[in-house]
């Protein structure tokens, strides 16, 4: 799973954020400008310019928390799974998630930002998340929807990122990258036993592709020319194919294998244009999104505040965990004394 | 010698109903390494259910599935213990809304392992084959089910005052249900007689070693227990196991004959 845009400020929206001023080291600078130039890593212990630093922490931040929060609208299917076997891989897919969450907030931790200053981003709503899980997961063919079309997004936006300068996040990003295409045809592969069942279950399909086609268009962010921190992020190595080309890629990909599974993709202009070698598509809603992104979507309030009351819940439980390593730490002393 | 499907349906019960049970967690654990962890022994409990449910299934023969018999059948016809389908939180009504308590969950995850690793241990030798490698595979499973509630058990009883509080209420609260563990069912006596089972009974000596070490490592109290011996795997079960299956039966049953 995956945040839209890593270009979407956090606590901001579509205007335009003034590039930072570098007052950094001019010869670390060069040192670093040429280690990105010669598409060499960045290591946690490397130095590296302020700005590129907190960009890194904001963009994988807000990856670690779609992951988490992302785990709400298929939770939400758990228990009502059809058949023992889709609970089983529906819950596997879940945990994977939140696997992804703990290596990414593992990785953002190398720069210096701890997981507890992260969650608190995300619990005072300051920082982001991808807007597609602020949408409700309606039937049972979202779960296999969200593994063909938002997972298959969110490989799209990702294989590149597995080449980002910054190692630690491109080595996560290569392991979460592999378990994201095993989601994506395991989700696939449920429409196809359900396009295949009876009338009921092939309208679950179309009904969930209806409601959740345009937002996975919008996952990839704003237009090249409204994103406001895609040329820097290119710059640095940390993006690496723009917006509009990536959600190119995922049309030309997606409509042959919505023609296979049998679903009509709810877009009147999307049609093949032989100039371009590529589909044309409709204009998306950006209004909705940006209101979405801003916090007022139909889910949101749903969706954070589960999470901090997940967390605020969970507290006595840290707290026992720690209070009783305290315990243990003081009897060996005791014993060692 | 084979265990009747009876027998396997009581096994596949238990493991259906706590694996949909601590599902629950996903998403809204403690901490995410609990959410994770919390995720991966419900994904063992689905996963020994399916083996065990495919295996009363060709014991039953006809038209017997794994998903027929987890979904098309009705609470009286569950044969797991009443321990497994309580919600995760202190006593209350069925209906009643309450906070889900990691504590309860925990408390159970213990008493439940406890007997698990006993139980798989000895249907690991037992001369059913089909049965045995089941078992074998669960035993792996049950002790490390085992091992992390026994940990959790220790820090919650000997953390804050606030664990240690409701460690001894998820104690109190839970442990009467135990009391189900040791009073044979036909289908258990079924399975002894036809030497495939395991006698209950013979398991208490070693249950009540494993829980009593571990509940005075976490100075946690043993609570008395007398009065009411639940009867879930007779098929008597309490309010909660109707809403559990009402959630988890009601997609499978809106389409019946759909293929998922």
């Amino acid at each position: 799973m995956y945040t839209q845009s890593f270009s979407v400020p956090d606590n901001a929206g579509q205007k335009n954020v003034a590039a930072v001023p570098s007052t950094e080291n001019p010869e670390l600078m060069a040192a670093f400008d040429a280690r990105i130039d010669a598409d060499g890593r960045i290591e946690p212990q490397d130095w590296m310019p302020e700005a590129y630093r907190k960009t890194l922490v904001r963009q994988i931040s807000q990856h670690a928390h779609s992951e988490i929060v992302g785990m709400l609208p298929e939770g939400n299917w758990i228990s009502r799974a059809p058949s023992l076997k889709r609970k089983a891989i529906l819950i596997a897919k879940v945990q994977d998630e939140g696997g992804h969450g703990l290596y990414l907030y593992s990785a953002a931790e190398t720069l210096g930002t701890s997981r507890d200053q992260m969650l608190e981003g995300l619990h005072s709503g300051k920082a982001k998340y991808s807007s597609i899980f602020n949408y409700p997961t309606l039937n049972w063919a979202d779960v296999g929807v969200i593994g063909w079309l938002v997972d298959g997004a969110a490989i799209m936006n990702q294989i590149p990122l597995c080449r980002c300068s910054y190692g630690p996040y491109s080595r996560a990003m290569v392991r979460v990258c592999k378990e994201e295409s095993f989601h994506q045809r395991q989700g696939y592969e449920a429409l196809l036993v359900m396009m295949q069942g009876t009338e009921a279950q092939r309208a679950m399909v179309q009904d969930a592709v209806n409601r959740l086609w345009w937002k996975c268009l919008a996952m990839f962010g704003p237009p090249d020319a409204d994103s406001p921190n895609s040329a820097q992020g290119m710059r640095w190595g940390i993006k690496r194919i723009s917006n509009d080309e990536l959600r190119q890629k995922f049309v030309d990909a997606t409509v042959p294998q919505a023609k296979v599974l049998g679903v009509t993709l709810p877009d009147p202009d999307l049609k093949w244009n032989e100039e371009r070698q590529h589909y044309d598509y409709g204009q998306i809603d950006w209004q909705e999104f940006w209101n979405t992104v801003e916090g007022n979507g139909p889910c949101n309030k749903e969706r954070l505040a589960t999470r901090v009351k997940a967390h605020n819940d969970g507290q006595w439980v840290r707290d026992a965990a720690l209070a009783y390593t305290r315990k243990q730490q003081q009897r060996a002393q005791k014993e060692a004394a | 010698m084979s265990a009747p499907a009876e027998y396997i349906l009581h096994l596949a019960d238990n493991a259906v109903v706590l694996g949909q049970r601590n599902a629950e967690w996903c998403g809204h654990g403690p901490i995410l390494e609990e959410d994770i962890a919390m995720g991966n022994v419900s994904l063992d409990y689905i996963g020994q259910a399916r083996l065990l449910y495919q295996l009363a299934a060709t014991r039953l023969g006809g038209d017997a599935t794994e998903d027929k018999l987890a979904y098309f059948r009705d609470e009286t016809q569950f044969r797991n213990y009443t321990l497994l389908e309580l919600p995760h939180n202190g006593p209350l009504v069925g209906y009643a809304v309450s906070d889900r308590d990691y504590a309860t969950t925990v408390v159970r995850n213990f008493l439940y392992g406890a007997l698990m690793v006993l139980v798989w241990d000895a249907l690991e030798k037992s001369p059913d084959a089909d049965l045995a490698a089941i078992a074998a595979k669960s035993l792996k499973e049950a002790r490390y089910h085992l091992h992390h509630a026994a940990d959790w058990l220790v820090r919650f009883g000997d953390g804050t005052e606030e664990s240690h509080r409701r460690a001894q209420a998820a104690v109190d609260h839970l442990f009467p249900y135990t009391e189900e563990f040791w009073t044979p069912s036909v289908a258990e006596d079924a399975a002894v007689a036809a030497g495939a089972g395991v006698d209950v009974r013979s398991l208490r000596a070693a249950w009540d070693a494993i829980v009593n070490e571990t509940l005075s490592e976490a100075t946690l109290v043993r609570p008395q227990v007398r009065g009411y011996v639940p009867e879930g795997k007779h098929g008597r079960h309490s309010e909660h196991l109707g809403y559990l299956l009402g959630e988890m039966q009601g997609l499978a049953r809106a389409h019946p004959g759909a293929t998922w």
